[in-house]
């Protein structure tokens, strides 16, 4: 096989990983668009808050310490334990329903039936509100995130490819992250349960029609208090995993939040209603812009990859304007 | 309307030209968004350094020191909005800490006349001090960088870099191109070939950058990154397992933080600094002065750390020129251009060093009126994980002058003519 095919091959797998790791953050954009019709512009910031709530609780960090010292001349910093990762996952999730519940209680609530707009805005004060408070509660410095998850390329991946190349010295196997490779199965799986959640449940079904008409949930008896407080919390759980994934790459920064923009086109692609439609417009995205980047990038100085997932975005939404897989909507005037 | 516009020059000058009653320093500093990792430390080892002269000494020569803080976020009209309101206030000397922010600044300083030093960043060609008469970057620019980075690369490899393969890793912005040229014409002159790779933005996402390395196996990979780009090019770096011993970032890609997220993976990772990392006994006087008196900056974490020993560095270097400026002019409170003279006229000796309590902290060098570079140079230092300290490689290496001088003259002498500037130092 030709060199370039085969390294081209390799561009393709790490392009629908890397698209996987876009649609995990997509799919919370999606969820509470689905249940709200709210574009929730703080799901980045949810992501970043949740991993550095996850590193602060998981290292025993004392929350607003630095507030704490400056009002009573301390000097805490450490509750001097050190917590297992899972604990402090599950100690996460308890924080971000608090965060959800927060959001509804003292937002939303008093948004219901406002224009999309209205709530558009509201949600990008709740992003540097979260932004502000994760900075006065953990401090704004890199955290490093280990969680146990490998890290590196897949050494057996690599040596089990390299017979691909027939000989050829300059093919080297295929190079696979094992965290991309663990963030496939994990996206995969939370895809499954989402689908599950939304499509059989009970609460799945009143999410649905609170996204379709507020006031006629209502009507028919559905708590949206309860059911925007569900969507949120579910939110924040994806939320935390895109951030446990990401922080993981780089460290817990305030530059996780901005993993958001990310995941802007795989929503304009894949359509901003549809779970599925968020994981095939990611692996649209991943694989275009790496492909992008590998055969024209070079001819053009690199770094296409940002650009050119808009540009991919814009060109599916000329002659799909609900995206992939988004619900066609109609409107009589 | 030409009245009103010559009112309004007499009054900019008026505004510039006053001598305050205290220095003012304004401090244009990142404590939020993506590039804070590397704000909060500089802004910090620069505030406590003052803050340490106030409580120690008085100030500088008797008249306090004071720094004004705006917060840019890394963002250049933030920057530029900072310089806007802060200017009135008798700022003597601006310290961006940001490429974007100082090319937006260069025209805006030389028109309201107030220095700006830009130390270790901003436009290289500004050591032309003939051309830039407001802007400063001694002790070391982007240029010196890349060729000290050659050159030591010329050492390891017994003295010939004939055939070797070396990627530029660059931030895509004026700052990660600023070092294109001089790697190209080095490129020339010592017979490597060049890759240049550019990362968007924060540089989250690195991957097709380092599949591209691991296909062209090059022999080096140099690194102009700042903020995540860093931190993410050291885990992929570790992932492809690329050799990190050589993997060199640049002075702004060589702190603790850039490091640590990678964990072991990272040992053995190389950057450049031009100053030492060393336990200086100025911070035991900025413990006891600042710190203990609870007046840190921030909350303390960061003293000795590379980036905070950094902007310690900066604002020891602009309280050195100022206390020139004070011998000079024989007065106390200054204005812009007396400190400008200062700076000019600055002498940084190892027994100056020595006396401030930073021995050593950077290499002897002195400013003139046509020199605004300072002595350029680098040194080598490389990252310990297991001890989670930097351990120097290299003593101070010498730019490769005989290629950086003309690239510097040439850039300068076009923005004099662009610009229609004069030279003068004659």
């Amino acid at each position: 096989m030709p060199e370039s095919l085969l390294y081209g091959t390799e561009v393709v797998l790490n392009g629908l990983m890397a698209g996987v790791l876009y649609a995990l953050v997509a799919l919370g954009f999606v969820l509470i668009y689905k249940a709200s019709g709210i574009f929730n512009y703080a799901q980045g910031v949810l992501s970043l808050f949740a991993a550095m709530t996850l590193v602060g609780i998981m290292n025993g960090q004392i929350p607003f310490a630095h507030l704490i010292n400056a009002a009573l001349g301390t000097e805490i910093h450490h509750f001097g334990w050190h917590i297992n990762a899972l604990v402090a996952i599950l100690l996460t999730m308890v924080v971000m329903v608090g965060v959800a519940w927060c959001v509804q209680r003292f937002v939303f609530r008093h948004l219901i039936g406002q224009e999309p707009i209205i709530l558009f805005m509201a949600t990008i004060g709740l992003a540097y509100f979260l932004e502000g408070l994760g900075d006065i509660m953990w401090g704004s410095d890199i955290k490093k995130l280990d969680v146990g998850l490998p890290q590196g390329g897949s050494l057996w991946i690599e040596e089990n490819t390299q017979w691909l190349g027939f000989g050829n010295e300059n093919f080297y196997g295929f190079f696979l992250d094992r965290l991309d490779l663990i963030a496939t199965v994990i996206a995969a799986l939370l895809v499954i349960a989402l689908v599950a959640v939304s499509q059989y449940t009970k609460h799945g079904r009143a999410m649905r029609a609170v996204a379709d008409d507020h006031q006629a949930a209502l009507s028919v008896g559905i708590s949206l208090n309860f059911i925007w407080v569900f969507v949120w919390s579910i939110a924040g759980f994806v939320a935390l995993v895109a951030g446990i994934i990401w922080g993981a790459k780089s460290g817990v920064q305030f530059s996780l939040s901005l993993i958001a923009l990310k995941a802007l086109p795989v929503l304009m692609l894949g359509g901003f209603t549809s779970i599925p439609g968020a994981i095939i417009g990611g692996l649209i995205i991943g694989v275009g812009e790496k492909l992008f980047e590998f055969t024209v990038g070079p001819l053009v100085g690199g770094a296409t990859e940002n650009w050119f997932a808009y540009v991919l975005a814009l060109i599916f939404l000329v002659f799909r304007p609900q995206g992939l897989m988004g619900e066609k909507i109609i409107e009589r005037v | 309307m030409r009245k009103s516009l010559l009112m309004l020059a007499s009054a900019a000058t008026l505004t510039a030209g006053a001598a305050s009653a205290d220095l003012v320093f304004p401090d244009l500093s990142y404590r939020t968004g993506p590039y804070a990792a590397g704000g909060v430390p500089f802004s910090d080892g620069y505030q406590d350094y003052f803050a340490m002269l106030n409580a120690r000494d008085g100030g500088i020569g008797g008249v306090p020191a004071r720094v004004i803080e705006c917060e840019t976020a890394y963002n250049t009209e933030k920057g530029v909005e900072c310089y806007e309101a802060t200017k009135g206030e008798g700022a003597l000397l601006y310290q961006p800490l940001s490429t974007g922010i100082t090319y937006q600044l260069i025209p805006k300083v030389s028109a309201d006349g107030i220095p700006m030093h830009t130390m270790g960043y901003g436009r290289t060609s500004a050591a032309n001090g003939e051309v830039f008469e407001w802007v400063f970057n001694y002790p070391a620019n982007y240029w010196d960088a890349a060729s000290v980075a050659i050159k030591y690369l010329h050492d390891q490899n017994g003295g010939s870099l004939e055939g070797k393969k070396i990627a530029l890793l660059y931030h895509n912005s004026a700052y990660g191109k600023e070092p294109i040229r001089t790697l190209e014409n080095l490129a020339e002159k010592h017979g490597y070939t060049l890759d240049t790779l550019a990362v968007d933005h924060p540089g989250q996402e690195q991957k097709s950058q380092w599949l591209q390395i691991r296909r062209t196996r090059p022999d080096y990979v140099i690194m102009w990154g700042w903020g995540v780009m860093n931190q993410v090019a050291i885990q992929e770096a570790a992932n492809i397992r690329f050799p990190m011993e050589n993997f060199i970032g640049n002075w702004w890609a060589g702190a603790e933080h850039d490091v640590l997220p990678a964990g072991d993976a990272a040992n053995g990772y190389k950057s450049l600094n031009m100053n030492r990392v060393v336990d200086l006994p100025v911070f035991e006087e900025i413990k006891k002065h600042v710190h203990d008196a609870g007046n840190a900056a921030g909350d303390g974490s960061n003293l000795g750390k590379v980036i905070y020993t950094r902007g310690l560095y900066a604002a020891f270097l602009a309280a050195e020129a100022a206390k020139k400026a004070q011998e000079i002019h024989g007065v106390t409170e200054l204005t812009p251009a007396q400190m400008r003279d200062g700076m000019e006229a600055l002498e940084i000796t190892e027994e100056l060093m020595a006396e401030r309590g930073l021995d050593n902290i950077g290499p002897a060098f002195s400013v003139s009126c046509s020199d605004h570079g300072g002595s350029g140079m680098g040194l080598i230092q490389q990252w310990d994980a297991s001890a989670e300290s930097w351990t120097p490689l290299t003593e101070f290496i010498a730019p490769d002058a005989e290629v950086i001088a003309p690239l510097v003259a040439e850039d300068s002498e076009a923005f004099a003519a662009e610009n229609g500037i004069a030279k003068r130092c004659n």
